[in-house]
């Protein structure tokens, strides 16, 4: 398999879920754009794995996995907080902390 | 550009190409669709897809945690977010910003210039094949060998981020 492939792949991936985290409103999407983020980077660092005949990019993209689940946890906990105060999750409305 | 076909396996290339066809594709519906939980289960398919992408090479431990995390946990996760948050049921107008369209020239130059480094870095270098599944037992030393350190940190960032979320998502 050429490495262009995978890594181009990636790159796919990571350049759609920036679109999602800038083009999105609800913070829901945005969360869920981030984690095709994470998916390409995870992507990377198993082809840069097979590249180097090497085990530390599985270890890095468990590592990866842990603390994506750890950030939705806290990022969907902080959404339900704000739905709570304000009945809505668009981003663009959230303007308390402007100075 | 090296042609598919020039002393690689030919039948790799294409179950890579067919399941990168139908990641984008998916990947393309979650940030475009009008229906939030469709976009949750467009994200299953993207999900699915990266898992097989890992089987093709090789990592299989892998595979299954992304199996179990992503597509078992943190799916569950954002449709209860979805739920909560009360998203209309059917399609939805106002899920972007009056901004969006700055996100697409925005992406394709991201992706040129990401492109144009692979491409110039990767020139045409092939892969080995892999030689079989990684050992999960590999996995396993190097974890908790040379990566203890950073799997005890993980621990209590996981500890931490499951606290916080209780915290934070309480009705007091």
């Amino acid at each position: 398999m050429l490495q262009a492939n995978f890594l181009l792949l990636a790159a796919v991936l990571f350049c759609i879920g920036v679109y999602g985290v800038i083009a999105r409103r609800n913070a829901v999407m945005v969360l869920m754009s981030i984690e095709l983020i994470l998916n390409s980077v995870n992507l990377n660092f198993i082809a840069f794995a097979l590249m180097n005949q090497n085990i530390d990019g599985h270890v890095f993209a468990l590592f990866v996995i842990a603390i994506a689940a750890a950030e939705v946890g806290v990022g969907l906990a902080m959404v339900l907080l704000i739905y709570r105060n304000r009945k809505s999750i668009a981003l663009d409305e959230l303007s308390e902390m402007k100075g | 550009m090296m042609l598919a076909a020039d002393g690689i396996n030919v039948a790799q290339n294409i179950g890579f190409g067919i399941i990168a066809a139908v990641m984008i594709f998916s990947a393309l519906c979650v940030v475009s669709t009008k229906n939030v939980v469709h976009a949750a289960l467009w994200l299953v398919m993207v999900l699915a897809g990266v898992a097989a992408q890992y089987i093709l090479a090789a990592a299989e431990f892998v595979a299954v945690s992304q199996v179990m995390v992503y597509i078992g946990a943190v799916m569950v996760l954002f449709l209860f977010g979805i739920m909560l948050t009360r998203a209309q049921i059917g399609s939805e107008e106002g899920l972007n910003n009056s901004t969006w369209a700055l996100g697409i020239p925005v992406g394709v130059v991201l992706f040129g210039l990401l492109a144009w480094v692979v491409l110039d870095f990767t020139d045409d270098n092939v892969i080995a094949e892999p030689a079989g599944p990684a050992p999960t037992q590999a996995i396993a030393d190097q974890v908790l060998s040379p990566y203890l350190i950073p799997f005890f940190g993980m621990t209590f960032v996981l500890l931490a981020a499951a606290v916080g979320a209780i915290v934070l998502a309480r009705k007091d």
